[in-house]
């Protein structure tokens, strides 16, 4: 299994504050690698410093073998990273092929094609298709998103970001505000997308993280606690103490 | 360039900044409190000279024709906002500009009923109607030195009223978040409707100032709003501070540009707003 | 589009079509002035229907391609048709472009406001240019030869030749826009109204799609501008006023924005509006502001909304 993601000491300063704080981990095509930690910890910065939104202050990131820390979100995209966001970030007045039918079309070279309409690029409408069946979607292909449950909305997200053929997956709590029912069809779901993709998972569901997670990283204020396989976590004492204890009561 | 002759231009481009920061302060009060749009800002302006030409025919004294004239003006602010502007609050600006602007036409349209279309004269008012020397040749209208001397002050006025009072702390803190406000006990219909009247008293206020050096005459309004605009622009919306400088700045350089290089004095005022873009497209004092 | 629609356009057209057969002079020039506003509106709705950008200036590439074509007709010779329009869009995208770099580094009031000035800024260099004829403006007083190929199908001199290739050209800039609309660039236009931040995100270099956006709908415009000013055989200042911005803008609100027939709804029905109020009374502008004021408490969708059609900006399919 190669690597498909390294970061090496990665560091982001905001004024004084290390919001994290010399991160190293590595993320392998076929396995899930999620991070977990309390609010606070870094997590969302962490996935913001690997999209690109936000730049490192100090420490490298690699990614499918390129050098790309500092890169502008919209290069790091194109290199095959496609990233979902904690607060659905879709097109509400589209439905839901649409938006991503428009994810897929950000591949092509450019989009300034005046003429050809956009429905007729074959390419682009099946892999629009091809993500929205893949999260479970189909059925509600011409529906508006904003007309979609907020769990489908979560889909959706992850439709998107599917639907750009990336090879590293980076999922900002895609979990985020479900009921039980739609959770475990998420879950599924990234079990099946961790199978052909490198995945680096941020959750607070821990049922759902254990169940599918190869690696765990565990982070504490910017910092890295403890990482390893599920098992060595939740035997791992400074962990139990930290987070799983509190998460517990 | 003369010593004697420089500092009248600087006293004019100060004079018509002072002016023009009377307009847009009110403009940029009205967009960063309310969030509106005011295109008919303009149209106060116009009001307010025609309201001193006709005040100042049966009222002998000018400055209590102000007065009335400031009045009035409020009081009609108080109408409009009640009766059209409350109900654009949530709507697009879109909605706003276009809006206001259908206002822009039934204000010219009134003010062609009520006065016609001639061009017309305020004197100026006698206690201040005459000049200073500077030079053996060369004087300076004290009347002019009056208007600036009000606008500063009314400046003075602007930055006790919301930085000291407690007026002016519900409207900083009503920009902000309106329902918090609300939610405070305040009622926040109450100040916009205040807010709003003040901006465009504060516009009147101009115009009447403005009428025995300008002249009264249709289509006032207009030049004067585009210039507001740009003021607002370059300042930043919803900075009083901001209006101040950028009013200054336009004024000067608009005089020292009719001086200096008048084929391209019109186009000034708008080459510099494209300078303040380019640099720094919230304006100076704007919120990014 | 929905069935019905889709007939009643094509029976508009067909009556557009026939009507210089029976009709008067001078209703023929007004309904070849209402084809003309409907292209400019048309223009005006790709930036603020499609686009989300509210544009108070877009008298300025329609002014500047008037005085274009006014610049390029010798006292009394004919321009080419061609080049001359080719010339007049050609200035109108020069301007669009400069224009544009300038302003769409602003959004929402700010962007209101800038496209203002800079349409006033337009108006007041020509205003104050004796060459380009000061206020009076200059008169055209031969209308441009359409040659192809040697062979001139029409005399644009007679108003119902230049009915027709306006008609032409309104049913162009419409299935134009249609195709464009449709297309990824398109796609990308609508998108970024809807949210700008995430076709970022998604690697769109969207400011480059807007200012091509800007100047596509500014060569439209300019297409417009040279229409009016052959048809009106004069240009002045006030086609690059804001007052001709103001107008345009009500236009495309009053038909219903980002609908495909709604800008030519909207300019037919404000130009019979104003023929009306005009006939009524001197002071017609009031009427004019009134109604204004009136559809936008109360209609603010447009009369597309009172037809029941469907917003086309939002894909479904």
């Amino acid at each position: 299994m190669e690597t498909a993601l390294r970061t090496d000491a990665l560091k982001k300063m905001f004024g004084g504050l290390a919001a994290v704080n010399g991160v190293s981990l590595e993320c392998r095509v076929g396995s899930v690698h999620a991070v977990i930690g309390p609010n606070g910890a870094g997590k969302t910065t962490l996935i913001n410093l690997l999209s690109g939104d936000l730049a490192p202050s100090a420490g490298r990131i690699e990614i499918l073998g390129r050098q790309v820390s500092g890169l502008p979100p919209h290069r790091i995209a194109q290199l095959g990273v496609g990233r979902s966001y904690q607060r659905t970030n879709i097109f509400m007045g589209f439905s839901a092929f649409e938006n991503c039918r428009l994810a897929a079309q950000s591949r092509l070279p450019s989009s300034m094609r005046f003429i050809r309409s956009a429905s007729s690029y074959r390419e682009i409408n099946q892999a629009a298709e091809g993500a929205l069946e893949v999260c479970g979607l189909e059925t509600r292909r011409d529906v508006a998103a904003a007309a979609l449950s907020h769990g489908e909305r979560r889909q959706l997200e992850v439709a998107m970001t599917l639907a750009t053929s990336p090879k590293v997956l980076l999922f900002d709590e895609p979990l985020a505000g479900m009921g039980a029912e739609e959770a475990e069809r998420m879950v599924e779901l990234l079990r099946k997308l961790g199978a052909a993709h490198a995945m680096l998972l941020v959750e607070h569901d821990m049922d759902a993280v254990f169940a599918i997670a190869a690696t765990l990283t565990v982070m504490v204020d910017g910092r890295v606690l403890a990482s390893g396989t599920p098992a060595q976590i939740r035997a791992n004492a400074q962990v139990q103490e930290a987070y799983l204890g509190a998460a517990d009561d | 360039m003369d010593p004697a002759i420089f500092l009248i231009q600087v006293l004019n481009g100060v004079q018509y900044g002072l002016l023009l920061f009377l307009v847009a302060s009110g403009l940029t009060l009205i967009f960063g409190i309310m969030g509106i749009i005011n295109l008919a800002h303009g149209s106060f302006y116009m009001l307010g000279a025609y309201l001193a030409f006709s005040l100042t025919r049966f009222i002998p004294n000018f400055w209590l024709s102000i007065v009335v004239g400031i009045a009035l003006a409020f009081a009609v602010g108080i109408i409009l906002e009640w009766l059209v502007m409350r109900l654009l609050y949530h709507r697009d600006h879109l909605y706003q500009v276009l809006l206001t602007y259908g206002l822009i036409l039934i204000f010219e349209e009134l003010r062609s009923l009520v006065w016609g279309d001639d061009v017309h004269g305020v004197p100026v008012p006698a206690a201040l109607a005459f000049s200073i020397p500077l030079t053996d040749t060369l004087s300076y209208q004290v009347y002019r030195l009056a208007m600036s001397a009000i606008c500063l002050a009314i400046a003075f006025g602007m930055y006790w009223l919301i930085q000291r009072t407690r007026l002016g702390m519900m409207i900083r803190a009503g920009s902000v978040n309106r329902d918090m406000v609300q939610s405070l006990g305040i009622n926040i219909g109450l100040v916009y409707r205040l807010v709003f009247a003040l901006g465009l008293a504060l516009a009147a206020l101009a115009g009447m100032l403005a009428a025995p050096v300008s002249s009264v005459y249709p289509g006032m309004g207009n030049q004067v709003l585009i210039i507001s605009f740009v003021v607002v622009v370059i300042g930043g919306i919803g900075s009083v501070k901001g209006a101040l400088v950028a009013a200054l700045a336009i004024g000067l350089a608009d005089t020292f540009g009719k001086v200096l290089a008048p084929q391209i004095a019109g186009m000034v005022v708008y080459l510099l707003m494209a300078a303040v873009l380019l640099w720094r497209p919230q304006g100076i004092f704007g919120r990014a | 589009m929905p069935r019905p629609a889709q007939i009643l356009l094509l029976a508009v057209l067909l009556a557009l079509a026939a009507f210089p057969l029976v009709g008067e002079k001078f209703y023929i020039q007004f309904v070849t002035k209402v084809m003309i506003m409907a292209l400019f509106a048309m223009s005006l709705d790709l930036l603020v229907g499609y686009a989300g950008l509210v544009s108070l200036g877009h008298a300025l590439p329609f002014g500047l391609a008037a005085y274009a074509l006014m610049l390029m007709t010798p006292e009394y010779q004919a321009p080419g048709f061609w080049l001359s329009i080719a010339a007049s869009m050609s200035v109108a995208a020069i301007a669009s472009l400069v224009v544009g770099l300038l302003v769409l580094r602003t959004s929402g009031i700010y962007f209101i406001m800038v496209t203002l000035a800079f349409g006033q800024m337009a108006y007041y260099y020509v205003h104050d240019s004796k060459h380009l004829g000061g206020s009076d403006g200059k008169y055209i007083y031969v209308r441009p030869a359409l040659e192809m190929f040697g062979w001139k199908p029409f005399d644009l001199e007679n108003p119902a030749h230049f009915y027709y290739v306006v008609l032409a050209l309104m049913v162009f800039v419409y299935t134009t826009i249609r195709i464009l609309l449709a297309s990824p660039f398109g796609r990308v236009v609508v998108a970024i109204r809807e949210n700008e931040h995430r076709l970022r995100m998604l690697g769109y270099a969207t400011f480059r799609y807007k200012l091509v956006c800007f100047i596509l709908a500014g060569m439209l415009a300019g297409l417009a501008g040279w229409l009016a000013a052959a048809h009106d055989g004069l240009v002045n200042p006030e086609m690059l006023s804001w007052h001709q911005s103001g107008q345009l803008l009500m236009m495309v609100i009053l038909g219903g924005m980002g609908t495909p027939a709604g800008p030519i709804l909207g300019a037919a029905a404000l130009k019979a509006l104003e023929l009306v109020f005009q006939g009524w009374t001197k002071h017609w502008q009031l009427l004019l502001g009134l109604f204004i004021v009136a559809s936008v408490l109360f209609m603010p969708r447009g009369l597309a909304q009172v037809l029941e059609w469907k917003r086309r900006s939002a894909p479904t399919r």
